[in-house]
C-alpha cells in the first residue's frame, strides 16, 4: 500500500494534513450505511430466501459475508478516490513523485486485519457447513451432522432423464411427485441409477450429487409451505436441461393424506419394485441375469445386464 | 504467381472453407427429423389417431443397427423415420403401437407403471385387459423379458411400457421399417395433449446398444429413441 507523501523539507509548504484521519472519516460512515443496507434491507431479499432451515443458514452465511467484505471494498475505493483526488499531478508540476519505501505499519495492519478477517470466515464457513443444518448440501453416506428425533426419509432417484421419489416410512412406494411436510426433518438419500446428476430443490437451499452407486445424504426442515424448483444440477446429457420439475411443501395433515393416497395408489406398481436400499445395483436382478444367462442374450444395457452376473454359472 | 492469380486463389479457398461451415452447421449440427403434422384438416374437438413403431433396425439412417421410431403420416400412410410430431392441444390422440424390438429390463421398475393414459391403462393384443377387464396398468420387466422401451413425456406424467419380442421368436424383423408379417406385439392408448408448446418425449430403457451402459447412441438422438411433441 502507498503511503502518503512527505514534505520534502521545512521550507516545503504548510504542514501536511492527517490523511488517514481524513480518509478514516469518509470511510467509517460509508462502511457503517453499507453495512446497515447489506444486513437490513437487502439481505432478507438474499437467495435462496429462507423457505428452509438450510436456506436460511445459506442466506445468514452470505449476510455476514458481505457485511463483512463490504467495508473492506469500500476502504479499497475511499482510499483510491482520495489518493486520486488529493495526491494527482497539478497543471506545471513536473516533480517526481516522493520515493516510497513501504509503511510498516500500515502494511502490518493490512495484513494482519485483512488476515483475521479470512480465517475467522473460514472458522465459520466449517460451522456453517456442518451444524446445525449441514448446509443443505449432500454429506456422504455418513453425515458427521444428523438432527434428532427421527427424519422423514426421502429417497431421490435419479436417471436420464427424471427424477422419482421413494418414501420408505410409507411402505416404500415410488412417485414422481416431491411433497413435504412443513416443519418436520427432511432426510434425502440421494442416489442415481445411470449417470451423475445432481439433485437441486433451489427453495429448500438442498443440493446433493447423485452418484450410481453412492447414497449421498442431505438434510433440511422446511420452514414455509409452498412451491419448490427442483433441477439437475449436473450436466448429465441431451434432456438435462428439462430436468426440472416443482415439488410441494405443504402441512402434515396435507402431506400424511397425499402419503397415505399415494401408497394405495401406487401398490401394485410398489409389489414390483426391488425392496428399499440406500442405493441400487440393476446388475443384480438375479432372475433377470438368470434369464439373459440362459438365452444367451446380450443386453443391451451394456456392463448393467448380461449372462455375466448370473450367480449360478459355470 | 500473378497478383490476380492468387487473389483467385484465395478467393476460392475462403469459399470452400465458409461453404465446409454452413454444411457442417446445416446438415449436422441443425439436423432434425422432419416434423410430422397431425394438425393439418384436423376438426376441433375430434380425436386423432396416430400410428407407431419401435423397430429394432433401420435402413434409412446412417446408424442402421440402432433401435428407433417410424410413424405413419396422416397424409400418405407411409412410415416416417421421425420423432417429431405436431400435435393439436386440448385433444385425445388415439395411439396404436406395433413394438418389434426385444426386450430388455427396466432400469427403474417404477417405469413399468403405465401412468398420465386416458384411464391410466393400455391394452395389449393378445393379452388379457388386466384383472377387471379395463386394462393394463403395471409391467413387471423383471420377471420376464417383459418391457422393450416405454414411451415417456415426463412434463405430461405420460409414460407407456411396451411389451417386447421374445428373443426366441421366430419372423424377427431385420430390416427397418419393419412389416407386419414380422413378430410384434401391439399397444394401445389415448391421452390428452395439453396446451400449445413443445415436450420431449422420451424411452426410459437403456437401448443405446454398444454405448456406456446403454445411455448413450440411439437413446440420446433425436430422431431414433427420443423427440419432442409440438403441439400446437
Amino acid at each position: 500500500m502507498a503511503a502518503a507523501p512527505e514534505a520534502a523539507g521545512p521550507a516545503a509548504g504548510p504542514a501536511e494534513p492527517n490523511h488517514g484521519l481524513r480518509i478514516l472519516l469518509i470511510w467509517l460512515p460509508l462502511a457503517l450505511i453499507a453495512d446497515l443496507v447489506i444486513w437490513f434491507v437487502w439481505g432478507p431479499h438474499l437467495p435462496p430466501g429462507d423457505m428452509s432451515t438450510s436456506a436460511a443458514g445459506q442466506q445468514f452465511a452470505i449476510r455476514v459475508m458481505a457485511v463483512m467484505a463490504a467495508p473492506v471494498v469500500l476502504f479499497v475505493l475511499t482510499y483510491s478516490g482520495y489518493a486520486m483526488v488529493t495526491w494527482r499531478t497539478r497543471d506545471g508540476d513536473e516533480e517526481d513523485g516522493p520515493p516510497i519505501e513501504g509503511n510498516t505499519r500500515v502494511q502490518v495492519s493490512w495484513i494482519a486485519i485483512t488476515a483475521v478477517l479470512v480465517l475467522s470466515l473460514f472458522v465459520f464457513g466449517l460451522v456453517e457447513l456442518s451444524a446445525p443444518a449441514g448446509a443443505g448440501a449432500g454429506a456422504g453416506p455418513s453425515p458427521l451432522w444428523k438432527p434428532g428425533g427421527k427424519p422423514l426419509v426421502v429417497q431421490v432417484i435419479a436417471q436420464q432423464w427424471l427424477f422419482t421419489y421413494r418414501y420408505p416410512q410409507y411402505g416404500g412406494f415410488e412417485t414422481t411427485e416431491l411433497m413435504l411436510p412443513v416443519g418436520q426433518a427432511i432426510q434425502f438419500n440421494v442416489t442415481s441409477l445411470d449417470v451423475i446428476h445432481s439433485f437441486w430443490a433451489y427453495q429448500l437451499a438442498v443440493k446433493a450429487d447423485a452418484n450410481p452407486q453412492v447414497n449421498n445424504v442431505a438434510y433440511t426442515t422446511a420452514q414455509h409451505t409452498g412451491e419448490v424448483t427442483l433441477r439437475c444440477a449436473e450436466l448429465c446429457g441431451l434432456w438435462h436441461g428439462a430436468m426440472f420439475d416443482y415439488g410441494h411443501v405443504v402441512s402434515v395433515a396435507a402431506f400424511q393424506a397425499w402419503a397415505q393416497a399415494t401408497r394405495a395408489k401406487m401398490a401394485k406398481i410398489t409389489r414390483t419394485l426391488p425392496a428399499y436400499a440406500t442405493v441400487y445395483h440393476p446388475n443384480e436382478i438375479k432372475g433377470l441375469a438368470k434369464f439373459y444367462y440362459e438365452a444367451g442374450l446380450p443386453g443391451a444395457g451394456g456392463g448393467y445386464y448380461g449372462p455375466q452376473y448370473y450367480p449360478n454359472q459355470p | 504467381m500473378s497478383v490476380g492469380a492468387r487473389a483467385a486463389t484465395l478467393l476460392v479457398a475462403f469459399i470452400a472453407v465458409a461453404g465446409g461451415v454452413v454444411f457442417v452447421v446445416i446438415h449436422i449440427l441443425l439436423a432434425e427429423p422432419a416434423t410430422v403434422n397431425f394438425t393439418a384438416g384436423h376438426a376441433t374437438g375430434r380425436p386423432v389417431n396416430m400410428t407407431i413403431m419401435t423397430d429394432p433396425v433401420n435402413d434409412v439412417s446412417n446408424h442402421p443397427d440402432w433401435v428407433s421410431y417410424f410413424v405413419k403420416s396422416p397424409r400418405t400412410g407411409k412410415w416416417i423415420h421421425s420423432t417429431i410430431w405436431q400435435l393439436p392441444a386440448d385433444t385425445r390422440i388415439n395411439v396404436t403401437a406395433y413394438e418389434f424390438d426385444s426386450c430388455d429390463p427396466l432400469r427403474n421398475q417404477f417405469n413399468g407403471l403405465v401412468r398420465g393414459t386416458v384411464g391410466g391403462v393400455m391394452s395389449v393384443s393378445g393379452e388379457a385387459d388386466g384383472a377387471n377387464g379395463n386394462g393394463i396398468s403395471v409391467v413387471n420387466s423383471d420377471t420376464t423379458c417383459g418391457v422393450a422401451h416405454t414411451f415417456s413425456v415426463p412434463e405430461l406424467g405420460l409414460s407407456v411400457p411396451f411389451e417386447g419380442v421374445l428373443y426366441t421368436a421366430k419372423n424377427q424383423c431385420t430390416q427397418g421399417p419393419c412389416v407386419m408379417s414380422d413378430t410384434h406385439t401391439l399397444t394401445r392408448f389415448s391421452f390428452i395433449t395439453p396446451g400449445p408448446g413443445d415436450y420431449r418425449w422420451q424411452c426410459f430403457i437403456p437401448c443405446g446398444l454398444a454405448s456406456v451402459d446403454g445411455n448413450g447412441h440411439a437413446m440420446s438422438t433425436i430422431g431414433f429413441m427420443t423427440g419432442y411433441l409440438d403441439v400446437a
